[in-house]
């Protein structure tokens, strides 16, 4: 009995201690990364190597950069390369390296009302849906796919605000998903939520792999010059750790829905 | 539908421990919401039945407004309040549930505070003639009133519980829904709807039903026995 009391406090203590003693790290990042499963991929192995436990807050880029201008996270794993970049030159921001690119698709209906599928390439497809007057689902929510979408109308030369089928559902990717799906109708979406979204109804993707579709994520740990309490340590072997060998070989590995949808591309 | 809940059912299994860690983080910070909300709530509440004061009338409005303060609004105003860039940034409590605790807190005093009111300034009419004749003060009565009408209280405090355990709005923006650290019941559900993956919502909605009932039961069954015995 007295054994297996002091056994059970040694446990108790040990776990406390684990548990006081690990240092903690927080990453804001994107629906993108968490939803597609990436992160329960890579940070159990960063855990490993480190000893870092990574609390990953996920937003959309626009809000994940904003919590990195408040200096509530200690680094960012975001994509959207204009507004990272305006970030570290506003000194938010010690520097920006490439991690990793996936793409975007063109989601749709099955039987393409748009014919998006003839259309060759992504401005053509959007002329095309606008043409015929279908409807097309925007995030709406100042993430990195939305900053991306809103790019891509422009280059076509069109305000979809103007359009009867322009749609901007104000949330993640997920939910824009699913309302895409009940109305069936066009949407723009990184590849890994797309590969790990589970209620596609009648969609599929009807456009891929046009250049203009690139999509590069970017890590960017909070400059401790404007924020004196982040973590600068742990955000440092988070950046290193992300573009290290080991790093960019996990995130090859990672898989969703039986597919890459994440390449690894920091530089050597 | 009775598939998709079949369904559902089923996949609870692939959850297995990390669901009890949502549950257990849950109810963690409910609850202690709920202990918070409580304790100001009701002397709150009381405080406010018994008292007489110009202004008073709106003071019960606002407190009864507030009632319907939406989470979404407390989730921000106190996102603000424990940012690092805000008056109490220096803890770095935000994303954690310390702060979780604190915004749920935040919408279950006002509620708490607003029913117990009522209660409290019903069961005060019948007793203030008396009061008055033996010499009670406010304070005293407060305490009193408080006591005596305990059992009809438990229903200002599951009118808390409830309101706890079924946001989503604000811990979603307090707590970051991290993974493991402060993802609970209700984002959770969010999470997994907006993976497309709503059998698996649909089941994550069952369990916090039958939490929520779970608790109820308990609470029903305290009181039952605890006025045969004491009542």
């Amino acid at each position: 009995m007295a054994h297996r009391f002091r056994s059970l406090v040694t446990l108790l203590s040990l776990l406390a201690g684990v548990a006081f003693a690990q240092e903690t790290l927080t990453v804001a990042s994107t629906t993108s990364t968490e939803q597609s499963g990436l992160f329960g991929w890579i940070l159990p192995k960063f855990e490993q190597a480190t000893g870092i436990k990574a609390h990953v807050v996920a937003v959309g880029t626009g809000q994940a950069l904003e919590i990195g201008r408040r200096g509530d996270a200690d680094v960012l794993l975001v994509h959207d390369r204009v507004a990272e970049d305006k970030f570290v030159a506003e000194g938010y921001g010690s520097y920006r390296l490439d991690v990793m690119y996936n793409d975007f698709v063109v989601i749709g209906p099955k039987a393409d009302p748009a014919k998006v599928r003839a259309a060759g390439n992504t401005v053509e497809a959007l002329k095309s849906i606008a043409a015929n007057q279908q409807t097309f689902i925007s995030r709406g929510d100042k993430s990195g796919t939305n900053a991306a979408e809103l790019r891509l109308w422009k280059q076509a030369g069109i305000d979809p605000k103007t359009l009867a089928g322009y749609k901007e559902a104000g949330s993640g990717m997920g939910p824009t998903l699913n309302m895409a799906a009940s109305l069936n109708a066009y949407t723009l979406s990184d590849r890994a939520t797309w590969g790990a979204f589970k209620n596609r109804g009648e969609l599929d993707i009807v456009l891929a792999g046009d250049p203009i579709l690139f999509n590069p994520y970017g890590v960017i740990p909070v400059n401790p010059q404007r924020h004196p309490h982040v973590k600068k340590a742990a955000a440092e072997r988070f950046a290193q750790w992300l573009t290290s060998p080991a790093g960019q070989e996990a995130i090859a590995a990672f898989r969703a829905d039986n597919q890459p949808v994440f390449f690894p591309n920091a530089k050597k | 539908m009775s598939q998709t809940l079949l369904d559902a059912l089923a996949l609870l299994g692939s959850f297995d421990h990390r669901l009890l860690e949502i549950v257990g983080l849950s109810l963690r910070v409910s609850l202690s919401a709920l202990t918070i909300g409580t304790l100001l709530g009701l002397p709150l509440g009381a405080w406010l039945a018994v008292a007489r004061f110009p202004g008073r009338g709106g003071l019960i409005v606002l407190l009864n407004a507030l009632m319907g303060l939406p989470s979404v609004v407390v989730g921000v105003l106190v996102y603000l309040l424990l940012s690092r860039s805000g008056p109490l940034g220096s803890y770095g409590l935000l994303f954690s549930p310390a702060a979780m605790i604190v915004a749920q807190s935040l919408l279950v005093v006002p509620l708490i505070a607003a029913v117990s009111r009522q209660i409290v300034e019903d069961a005060w009419k019948d007793y203030a003639p008396e009061f008055s004749l033996i010499g009670i003060g406010r304070m005293q009565a407060v305490v009193l009133l408080l006591t005596d009408c305990r059992f009809s209280l438990t229903v200002a405090t599951l009118a808390g519980l409830g309101r706890a355990m079924s946001e989503v709005g604000a811990v979603m923006i307090v707590g970051g829904n991290i993974d493991g650290y402060t993802r609970v019941m209700t984002t959770a559900i969010a999470l997994e709807t907006s993976k497309g993956d709503l059998a698996l919502s649909i089941a994550l909605g069952l369990v916090l039903m039958s939490l929520i009932l779970g608790l109820n039961v308990a609470a029903y069954s305290v009181r039952c026995w605890a006025s045969r015995r004491y009542g």
